[in-house]
């Protein structure tokens, strides 16, 4: 009865649609953007193809920024700015604006915090009133802070305690990052999480939440003019507060690769996942940013890529093969590369088999072909970017609460179609280097034997 | 982006609920296209960003595979674009990637439906690939053979799975011998079995014009679609007779399954029976769910179980009509400790439920959000298509979206208090728990499972 979920094909797709989330053509979403004098950035996004508008705001916090010993408070704060203000009742937030036909929701990474509602166009008023009251006002008593905490311990579970590969991934960023961060879940270690009071959450909004330090967006069926004069009304009068300046500790020299083995009695197939430290849009060699998305599609975008061929088709090694680069943070990027190994075939061959596949991709690297092909469908993904209401708001907002510019999210087309073989082959060399590395595997452990 | 947390999960149940939440939908113009072979597709034609949606889905799914064959359906979704015409996969797949297009197909219960995305300027490659896939489709043995490997990965994976345990358990629980208590994805056994012979009648068999229901969304006239319309389904048989799955009753009647897996957190399903799509209480079941848990942050359920005691990330409920059954089912999942609060919980509100109904504002609170948020889910193209292939499936008429949110709007507190009587029985609800549960007592044997 469940609805049928193919493993390979969707993952691939997967892949590229992610691709998109960072993107787009020459004017690609046209945004209009402008300040307002407390230092609020605001974007606007027009698509008139239906009377709906979605707000977000985008606050440039995230766990990252977890104070010592209290990981899993940005998230937390996130789950308690829907707990009241001095006018809003715990959870009539998201009442009221189910109550005027529209959904809200938000979420928390290591660099921001976003919150966002989706509404018929002429109740864009009322959302943009409820979410400046809570930029400033967040009023959260004792008894519902109580309750949450318990809630996001159960998220915890249900996202990673309950999840073996979840596990191993935590247990991977906390290996690959010595000193970073990005090493620490934005959900929180449990002992921690159980520790967070309301004092750590009030403290934590007045640090960080501020409209000099966020950014609105509003893209839909609005024109700029009207959300210069809603944001005027609503958000101008918040005063500008100093926030702290985000400056995180910076990763050691790495000097030695590290593997991890998770055996669980709850894994069937073994899986190895390896994950490479990577410069990022905005940190490190950020000159291989661009080429490093080509060389993740040469790799995995699409069955004709170089690892599925190989691996999946031609050899028959794998069930799956995968390459992932993720180069919208703040700070560091990671390459991933992975995969399942056919029933038959030892974890530790598949794991041969990518390395040569990468040893070969550094002795002869890319062709002049490839590099077209992979350039040819990331620019296409951007076309496709338009073609959802939220895409836009989405790709801008990650940009800028990371401190890109909109200019670099509208010419990324451009920037793709720019990058030539030889800046592919530099990459590569940048990013492959295995002390960077964390090797996981994923085995199944002996099972009790019945008698 | 990093690993995003959202503030609330996707959807929460295994079992998918009621396709369509809805509302003054006048901006919307569906246009019924019938080509010159006499096949017929809605269109909404939107040239406000060059690409085309297609979605379609011919009746009978999973369901219709033979005893013995389960994952029939589901082998033919993996292998339709995986080599067609003169094309092997390599091949085939090479032409989607370099015209960017998406195409893939999927199985349902009661369905076999396929979706194609493609930029304007690749339009006519695109429906020739979907064209070949579906009238020319290879079903070459090294095909065959790597996505059945894929398939009993998959089916590994989902043998550890607390949710897809308790789907199971669930309908084997509701359905028995039933092809609905039957696995759509197979098991090991029953894939390795499929024979060539079987895929390659399948085609013949089940893509037929008097199951077929089309919606195309985006760059595309009427007068352009046509002929696509005839070169891709016009030479499809034309009949295949209605499709022969009987009615079941499901057999729930307030049993406790547990399963025991060592995981922190029990994952529980639990259903009784439902109401059809066709039944004239639907809306009004409809209406009364929405407010009870179906509404995400707002419901009741989400009130007492999460909001008031922190027992759950997320719980909530969905009306589930298939063609030919129907359930009432929801989802929790809570740490082992708590997991018979939990259940206690959802009981007392069951035959609260029944016993009350809603309170004036819930009903009302309800309308306005189920009226006014239908367009905000609608946010591209394939998703509009996907409405306008669900509607037809429904029989719900071309003039539905002008229709619908009167349904929604009639509906009264002596409506649901009757509808309540009528449905609701928490002495039928039947509650599925995975994990290790403390305070909550098996009162049925746990069927046996089939990898």
């Amino acid at each position: 009865m469940n609805p049928r979920t193919f493993p390979m094909r969707a993952a691939l797709l997967t892949a590229v649609l992610l691709l998109v989330a960072g993107t787009a053509r020459a004017a690609v979403f046209d945004p209009k953007t402008f300040d307002l004098p407390n230092g609020l950035k605001v974007v606007v996004i027009e698509n008139h193809r239906l009377p709906v508008v979605t707000q977000m705001v985008w606050y440039k916090v995230g766990a990252a920024d977890d104070p010592a010993g209290k990981s899993g408070l940005a998230h937390f704060l996130e789950h308690l700015m829907f707990r009241g203000t001095g006018e809003i009742a715990p959870g009539e937030f998201s009442r009221i604006v189910a109550r005027n036909g529209g959904r809200d929701n938000a979420f928390t990474s290591w660099d921001y915090t976003a919150y966002h509602q989706t509404v018929a166009a002429d109740r864009l008023e009322l959302v943009m009133k409820l979410e400046s009251d809570r930029m400033a006002n967040l009023s959260i008593t004792e008894n519902v802070v109580a309750p949450e905490r318990e809630v996001i311990i159960e998220e915890r579970r249900s996202r990673t305690d309950n999840n073996p590969a979840s596990l191993l991934n935590e247990q991977m960023n906390a290996s690959l990052f010595l000193n970073h961060p990005y090493r620490i879940p934005v959900i929180g270690w449990q002992h921690e999480m159980a520790t967070l009071t309301q004092a750590d959450a009030l403290d934590f909004y007045r640090r960080h939440y501020a409209p000099n330090n966020a950014i609105l967006i509003v893209s839909g069926d609005v024109t700029v003019d009207q959300v210069r004069a809603l944001a005027a009304k609503y958000y101008a009068p918040i005063p500008r507060r100093d926030v702290v300046k985000r400056a995180r500790l910076r990763e050691p020299l790495h000097v030695a690769s590290r593997r991890l083995v998770l055996e669980s009695e709850r894994v069937r197939e073994p899986r190895l996942t390896r994950e490479y430290l990577a410069p990022s849009y905005t940190t490190g060699d950020t000159q291989h940013a661009y080429a490093l998305q080509v060389l993740e599609t040469i790799l995995s975008g699409g069955a004709t890529s170089r690892l599925h061929r190989k691996l999946v088709e031609e050899d028959k090694m794998a069930v799956s093969v995968y390459a992932s680069y993720e180069p919208s943070a703040l700070d560091y990027g990671t390459f991933a590369i992975g995969g399942q190994p056919r029933g038959d075939v030892a974890l530790v061959k598949l794991e041969e088999a990518i390395d040569l596949e990468i040893a070969r991709l550094l002795k002869d690297g890319v062709t002049a072909e490839e590099v077209a092909r992979a350039k040819n469908q990331l620019v296409s993904s951007a076309d496709y970017a338009r073609d959802s209401l939220r895409r836009g708001a989405m790709s801008i907002g990650t940009a800028l609460a990371i401190g890109m510019s909109v200019e670099q999210v509208e010419t990324w087309p451009q920037r793709i179609g720019a990058v030539t073989p030889e800046q592919v082959n530099a990459a590569a060399r940048n990013v492959f280097n295995i002390v960077n590395s964390v090797t996981g595997a994923l085995v199944p452990a002996p099972r009790p034997s019945r008698s | 982006m990093r690993a995003l947390i959202r503030f609330i999960a996707a959807p929460l149940l295994l079992i998918l609920v009621a396709a369509f939440a809805p509302s003054a939908i006048a901006a919307v113009a569906i246009e019924r296209v019938v080509s010159a072979k006499g096949v017929e597709a809605w269109l909404v034609r939107d040239a406000s960003v060059p690409v085309i949606s297609v979605q379609f889905a011919f009746r009978g799914g999973s369901a219709l595979d033979p005893v013995g064959k389960e994952g029939l359906s589901n082998l033919v979704a993996g292998l339709l674009d995986e080599g067609a015409g003169n094309l092997d996969s390599q091949a085939f797949q090479r032409r989607i990637e370099d015209n960017s297009v998406s195409l893939s197909f999927d199985s349902s219960v009661d369905s076999f439906s396929g979706s194609l995305r493609t930029l304007k300027r690749n339009e006519a490659t695109a429906f020739d690939l979907l064209r070949l896939a579906l009238n020319e489709p290879r079903f070459d043995a090294p095909a065959i053979e790597k996505v059945k490997t894929q398939t009993r990965a998959w089916l590994s994976g989902a043998a550890e799975n607390p949710r897809r345990i308790a789907g199971r358990v669930l309908s084997i629980a509701a359905f028995g011998e039933h092809p609905y208590g039957r696995p759509g994805e197979g098991t090991r056994a029953t894939v390795e079995r499929l024979t060539r012979d079987d895929l390659t009648a399948f085609p013949k068999q089940r893509f037929a014009r008097d199951r077929l229901v089309i919606g195309v969304v985006g760059d595309i006239t009427a007068a352009d679609l046509r002929p696509r319309l005839d070169a891709v389904f016009g030479d499809l048989p034309a009949s295949a007779g209605p499709v022969a799955v009987a009615d079941v009753a499901p057999a729930l009647n307030g049993q406790v399954f547990v399963i025991d897996k060592k995981i922190p957190q029990s994952v529980v399903n639990f259903a009784q029976g439902g109401l059809s799509r066709q039944d004239p209480d639907y809306y009004i079941a409809y209406v009364m769910n929405q407010a009870f848990g179906g509404g995400g942050l707002t419901s009741r359920l989400m009130e007492e179980v999460r909001e008031k005691r922190g027992l759950a990330y997320g719980v909530s409920t969905g009306l589930a009509p298939y063609d030919h059954s129907a359930l009432y089912s929801g989802s929790v999942a809570t740490q082992n400790d708590r997991v018979g609060e939990s259940i206690d919980i959802i009981r007392k509100e069951w035959a609260n439920l029944r016993a009350n109904g809603l309170t004036d504002a819930e009903l009302a609170d309800a309308k306005t959000y189920l009226t006014g948020s239908f367009l905000t889910n609608i946010d591209s193209t394939g998703r509009m298509a996907s409405l306008l292939v669900g509607i037809q499936l429904e029989n719900l008429g071309i003039d539905y979206l002008d229709r619908r949110n009167g349904f929604i709007e009639a509906v009264t507190m002596a409506d649901v208090r009757r509808v309540a009587q009528r449905l609701v029985d928490p002495a039928k609800l039947t509650f599925i728990v995975v994990g290790q549960p403390r305070g909550v007592a098996a009162t049925a044997p746990t069927p046996n499972l089939e990898d």
